[in-house]
């Protein structure tokens, strides 16, 4: 049984408090959702818990079975067991997921399945359990994936790396339903075969009718203003995030500016260079 | 000119009557010749000034050695690398000492031997052909003191179905040496050629590499050729390759540029028949305080014609590459289709890189597409690698090994692609000590 404590976080980017003290705690082979409006900084929650390095962490803990992460690269967090689901997943000519994966796991016992499976065989099993053409295998990753393909292999390699807890940033955007369903089911498998701890961050609640969630956060305003139980994203589809911040009198439902709610946007925009 | 560069030195080098008098005539050239600057456009952000003549002289007849059946230094394992070969020509400072061909092969016309001692009847009207058209200081210097070289031709209708290899080793404080290559593919001929030039790391010293490939392609005719230039860290390497691509007929050329001090290409594809194609490619890799320069001419000279051109680099510690290239099409050069990319990652911020695309159309109904880019690995691809485990390091070979990647996955000579691969890795890990 592992734990991933989140405590009192405050992370700033570009000199701007984005989250002003987050709590909240996940345990193995559960799941968590974490719903918020568009700015209100479910993003900037998941690079800070996986360290990208522009973010400004002003106070708080990040500790996972205890350890403190906060200090640590953000290749070392992955080592420890913490994994994160992109919403935009970063195209890498010419790197396939077999060549990242297998680096990824150097050294680590669980480079061979429990049945003694190669890193090849476990693709190719996962490729079909998640009806991911073997084509794409083959080419690096992301590069001229559509967007439920490459959701598809977020999914991948996160059953391959099996890590302790996964962070998935709105891993329903961009889905058809067929998609979000394999993708849902892997997931949720996680859960029970592996003990896979799950925070889903999302602002639909589609995503919870298929990944049951334990726990349900909204996050307004930088701050987790109220947790509950499944029935909680019942509560939002009706009165919606406005009706619930007028509930609890909170004012300013989005803290990020539009540029900084996704530092990710879309970076097939930004045209790569190096492709 | 450097005394040592005399007329005398030019004709004691030997050889039959047509050579000797082709270097007499080139001598003679020489005393006129104006040697470059940077100034000049064509040699602009070059370290041309740099080169001190003065310190070189002229491969003598018993440096550049006798013709011989032994195999020259790293004849064995650099040719090996290759895989599975139909011939095989070893060029020592500028001279051929050993050359074998595949018995099949002897027994098609198919030629492969050293242009000093070949006895080919066409062997002197074929050689300079393409380069003539192309001259510069370096080419009349290369002219004056060429002692031989090595001479692949193949036959109307014969495909040579592995590739020739061509290992072209210069070695001596001091030297100068003219390597030379010469290919002729004739009418529906098939070839691949592998040239690899390589000298050892002269500490403290300094050797220049004067360097002419000359590649015709027949009418109809396919060819195939990768140059692999991996010089020690003190050799001065100035190259022009070029190929005159005829009629439907089709070239697909890669460069790989790993060595030397300063080692420039000038890689040039005239396109002079109807429908002819050229794939120009190259990746280049500088460390240290190394200058890879490159300029390319796609020179359409005749309807329908295709040229592409990737030439991808990159750059670390203080090292710096250059690559400006021109895509010309002439009038004739109607419906001609023609692109060029260049795409290079500075790792550090001593090294740098310039790019430089141009075109010049002067026929009608083309299509023509440029791109160039300099940059840093990108920062989200480095997060994303990261993100999911690899250190930074690791993450930095992979993006820089998959950068590359699209270039070695279609050498013409895929079976180096593996050994290259390891060079690159080796310079990004020098820096880590």
């Amino acid at each position: 049984m592992s734990t991933l404590q989140i405590e009192g976080l405050r992370v700033a980017v570009g000199g701007h408090e984005i989250l002003r003290g987050v709590d909240l705690e996940l345990a193995s082979g559960e799941v968590h959702a974490l719903m918020g409006p568009n700015g209100s900084g479910k993003s900037t929650l998941a690079h800070a818990l996986m360290g990208r390095s522009d973010y400004e962490i002003r106070g708080g803990h990040l500790r996972l079975d205890g350890e403190e992460l906060l200090g640590l690269p953000t290749w070392q967090r992955a080592e420890r067991g913490l994994f994160l689901a992109m919403q935009y997943p970063v195209e890498v000519p010419g790197v396939r997921a077999i060549d990242l994966l297998g680096v990824a796991l150097r050294g680590r016992a669980a480079s061979a399945d429990a049945h003694g499976n190669g890193l090849d065989a476990r693709l190719a099993a996962e490729a079909e359990r998640l009806h991911v053409d073997a084509q794409f295998l083959a080419r690096g990753v992301n590069v001229e994936f559509s967007g439920g393909e490459k959701k598809r292999a977020e999914t991948l390699q996160l059953a391959v790396l099996e890590p302790k807890f996964a962070v998935l940033d709105e891993i329903d955007s961009g889905l058809d339903v067929d998609a979000l369903r394999d993708v849902s089911r892997r997931i949720e498998a996680m859960t029970d075969e592996n003990r896979l701890g799950v925070l889903a961050i999302t602002h639909y609640a589609r995503l919870l009718t298929e990944l049951r969630p334990d726990r349900v956060h909204v996050l307004l305003g930088g701050r987790i203003v109220q947790s509950g139980g499944p029935e909680l994203a019942d509560t939002l589809e009706r009165v919606g995030y406005e009706g619930l911040a007028a509930e609890l009198g909170v004012e300013d439902l989005a803290v990020e500016a539009e540029a900084e709610s996704d530092p990710f946007a879309d970076p097939t925009l930004e045209s790569n260079p190096f492709t | 000119m450097a005394a040592a560069f005399s007329s005398d030195a030019a004709r004691a080098l030997g050889g039959p009557n047509w050579l000797v008098d082709r270097r007499l005539a080139a001598s003679e050239e020489l005393a006129g010749v104006v040697w470059p600057t940077p100034a000049d456009e064509i040699w602009r952000y070059s370290r041309i000034d740099e080169l001190d003549l003065d310190r070189y002289h002229p491969a003598t007849a018993p440096e550049v050695g006798e013709p011989g059946p032994e195999p020259a230094p790293g004849g064995g394992p650099v040719a090996a690398e290759a895989g599975e070969r139909a011939g095989l020509v070893v060029v020592r400072n500028g001279r051929v000492v050993h050359h074998e061909l595949d018995e099949q092969l002897v027994a098609k016309d198919v030629v492969v031997c050293g242009l000093a001692t070949c006895e080919q009847a066409d062997v002197a009207a074929l050689l300079g052909s393409c380069s003539a058209a192309s001259p510069d200081a370096f080419t009349v210097l290369h002219d004056a003191f060429l002692p031989g070289g090595a001479f692949v031709k193949v036959p109307a209708g014969v495909v040579v179905d592995k590739p020739i290899i061509v290992l072209h080793w210069s070695e001596g404080d001091g030297l100068a040496t003219f390597p030379h290559t010469l290919v002729v593919a004739g009418e529906s001929a098939e070839v691949t050629v592998l040239d690899r030039f390589g000298s050892p790391d002269i500490r403290g010293g300094s050797h220049l590499v004067d360097a002419v490939v000359e590649v015709i392609v027949g009418d109809n005719a396919r060819v195939g050729y990768l140059s692999v230039q991996e010089h020690g860290p003190h050799t001065w390497h100035v190259a022009l390759q070029r190929a005159h691509v005829g009629r439907d007929a089709s070239l697909h050329s890669s460069a790989v540029a790993l060595g030397g001090d300063y080692a420039r290409l000038r890689s040039e594809s005239l396109l002079a028949g109807d429908s002819g194609e050229s794939d120009l490619m190259a990746v280049y890799f500088g460390d240290h305080t190394q200058m890879l320069d490159f300029r390319t001419l796609q020179d359409h000279d005749a309807p329908n014609t295709r040229s592409d051109l990737l030439f991808k680099g990159a750059v670390e510690d203080e090292a710096h590459s250059v690559y400006s290239g021109l895509i010309h099409l002439r009038k004739p050069a109607r419906k001609a289709l023609a692109s060029q990319t260049n795409r290079n990652l500075v790792l550090t911020e001593g090294a740098g890189a310039e790019s430089i695309p141009n075109l010049e159309i002067e026929a009608n109904d083309v299509r023509c597409s440029h791109a160039s880019a300099v940059g840093p690995i990108d920062e989200d691809q480095l997060y994303y690698l990261e993100s999911r485990g690899v250190p930074p390091d690791e993450a930095e070979r992979l993006i820089v090994l998959g950068f590359f990647d699209d270039v070695l996955d279609r050498l013409p000579v895929p079976t180096l692609a593996r050994a290259l691969r390891r060079t690159v890795v080796e310079k990004l890990e020098h820096r880590r000590g």
